[in-house]
């Protein structure tokens, strides 16, 4: 998307030369003055921010009081990327990332998969798994907290059904990642499926025809034809899921708040911590950059992909 | 069962395949409604058959109390009403500078456009919520803690609105502006008289996502909005349900609340919001 627009904003721009009655200078002055309002507030909150947190991160800078304070060059740099406390909440980031990405997005594809076959219901299916996605992280947090409750949760309840000794789902490190993820799986699935449905709208008609004519097996035709012309909107989706699932703050701080101790902090949670709790900004900012700059990386190799998988499709 | 052919029933094995399809769905729509209707149900129960047996499904008593209790006690209506002028807030001025500038960007051919173009395209790659430490000093500097403006002014500064109308309004044909310049418009006229009636889709794809982006954020009013009375539903949520310790009605009563308001408007819009994210995300 992006090169072809950019591409065309130059070739165009210097190839319209159609006749207007108030010339180029009238539209010149029209495009600014239409830019302006949204630039100003781009410029202010979106780009300031970037730029200032640059160079915040080289000032021991404090959230108490406006203003940069001492400059410490590399310092903060030096402190965040030997710090363990960082590089685990990172950790955790990334853990999170890999526990909630597949089943996001390989349930997403089988549940659309499954649910273009079906007539009747299709509706009534979409709205069940895309509603919790409309809710507030607020109110999803505190349905789970009490279905995952020890002892009296419905959660527990089962486990002591089928004949478990129930964990205690929030307590404990390694269960209370698989928790938060299930929740997280729950409230969001939603809408990787929506996406998963518009790209099966998107294969033709008349390929499904050709494969029944060829005596195609469901399993074939799904494997050899759907998957195949799915791929662009399969990396797409994958990697908004890394986007996301990497930006993890709100379920994480209102399930466990980073417990037991920070064995389930994030990334983001650490840097709230240390900007927000212990006024630290300056080293809070040199945390972001660092962060920032991994995502950044995850960005680009998205946008690769996806520039090569719309190639290979021909798209 | 409907009669239209669907090119994917063509043979025998295919539906049993459809069968097992509806199984398989039915199971997980299941267990997808199982915590919204327990949350529900939980709430309207006494908190007294809650500790007596907290999961079962029936009682004897089912009633609104926990409801009034939660709208009684906490500043929930206020919330609400801080809630819904914000989201607004914020619609209306995303969706009025980012279609001014979709359209410039889409339409008219003014020098320099390419490099805007690069320059907001750039800011798609910012996730907002990382930039949230430096933003509040900004914020701060600018004296707008505590305003409604500290919630609204940052969220309009959306890039992936602005490549919503650009989108749409590249989609126009060119020769309908031709037209309208050679009948005297201004280039503003043809953006609101001409252009903004014709990208309607665009319009509500943008609004919808904007007012539940809005609705639903939790980190920047977290941070921006300290004082109870200016909170937000999510936030104030927070703010108050550790307070109600194990009176689990009410806590469930209040989770059904805040979800109530978006919940109704999903119910309203359900096709544009399902279409909407289609259309953005694919493209």
């Amino acid at each position: 998307m992006a090169t072809t627009i950019i591409d065309d904003g130059v070739s165009t721009s210097a190839a319209t030369v159609t006749g207007r009655r108030a010339g180029p200078r009238d539209e010149h002055r029209a495009g600014w003055l239409l830019s302006i309002p949204f630039l100003v507030l781009y410029l202010i909150f979106l780009v300031g921010p970037a730029v200032y947190g640059i160079v915040m991160s080289f000032f021991n800078a404090t959230t108490v009081r406006p203003g940069l304070g001492k400059s410490v060059g590399f310092d903060n740099y030096r402190s965040i990327l030997t710090s363990s406390d960082f590089w685990s909440s990172m950790g955790h980031t990334v853990w999170f990332t890999v526990l909630t990405t597949p089943p996001l997005v390989i349930l997403a594809l089988v549940l659309a998969l499954l649910a273009e076959r079906v007539h009747r219901g299709k509706a009534l299916v979409r709205f069940i798994f895309f509603a919790p996605f409309v809710l507030p992280v607020t109110s999803v947090t505190l349905i789970f907290l009490w279905l995952y409750a020890p002892e009296i949760g419905l959660i527990p309840h089962w486990f002591e059904t089928v004949g478990l000794t129930p964990p205690n789902l929030l307590g404990e490190t390694k269960w209370a990642f698989l928790s938060v993820a299930a929740l997280t799986v729950w409230w969001t699935i939603g809408f990787n499926f929506v996406l998963f449905l518009a790209g099966l709208q998107e294969v033709p008609r008349d390929v499904y025809e050709a494969a029944a004519i060829d005596g195609a097996s469901p399993l074939r035709t799904l494997t050899g034809i759907v998957l195949p012309l799915l791929r662009p909107t399969v990396v797409l989706v994958t990697m908004l899921q890394i986007l996301a699932s990497m930006q993890i703050f709100n379920q994480m701080y209102l399930m466990t708040a980073g417990g037991p101790g920070t064995s389930t902090r994030p990334v983001m949670e650490f840097i709230y911590d240390t900007g927000f709790s212990d006024y630290r900004a300056g080293y809070a900012a040199a945390a972001t950059m660092v962060y920032f700059a991994i995502v950044l990386v995850v960005s680009v190799v998205w946008f690769l992909l996806r520039r090569q998988s719309n190639k290979e499709v021909g798209a | 069962m409907s009669t239209e052919t669907n090119a994917l029933d063509y043979n025998g094995r295919s539906r049993v395949f459809k069968i097992f399809s509806g199984l398989v769905l039915t199971v997980f729509a299941v267990i997808w409604v199982v915590p919204l209707l327990f949350a529900v149900d939980t709430s309207l129960k006494p908190e007294g058959e809650i500790a007596a047996h907290p999961t079962s499904w029936w009682s004897d008593h089912f009633s609104f109390d926990a409801y009034h209790k939660v709208i009684d006690g906490t500043p929930i209506l206020t919330w609400y009403i801080n809630s819904f002028i914000i989201a607004t807030l914020t619609v209306v001025l995303t969706v009025a500078v980012s279609s001014m500038i979709g359209f410039a960007l889409a339409q008219t051919r003014f020098a320099g456009r390419g490099g805007v173009f690069a320059f907001v395209l750039a800011g798609l790659l910012i996730p907002g919520q990382i930039l949230a430490l430096p933003l509040y000093q900004i914020v701060q500097s600018m004296h707008l803690l505590n305003t409604y403006w500290a919630m609204v002014l940052p969220a309009a500064a959306a890039p992936i609105a602005v490549f919503i109308f650009e989108s749409f309004f590249s989609g126009l044909p060119r020769e309908l502006i031709e037209a309208a310049r050679i009948d005297g418009a201004s280039w503003f006229g043809i953006y609101w008289r001409v252009c903004l009636p014709l990208c309607r889709p665009a319009i509500s794809a943008v609004s919808i996502f904007t007012f539940v982006a809005s609705w639903n954020n939790f980190l920047w009013p977290l941070l921006v909005l300290s004082n109870v009375k200016q909170m937000t539903i999510p936030v104030g949520m927070s703010a108050v349900s550790s307070g109600f310790g194990i009176l689990y009605a009410q806590l469930m009563a209040t989770a059904v609340l805040g979800a109530l308001p978006l919940f109704v408007v999903f119910l309203l819009f359900q096709r544009h919001i399902v279409q909407g994210v289609a259309r953005t995300g694919i493209k």
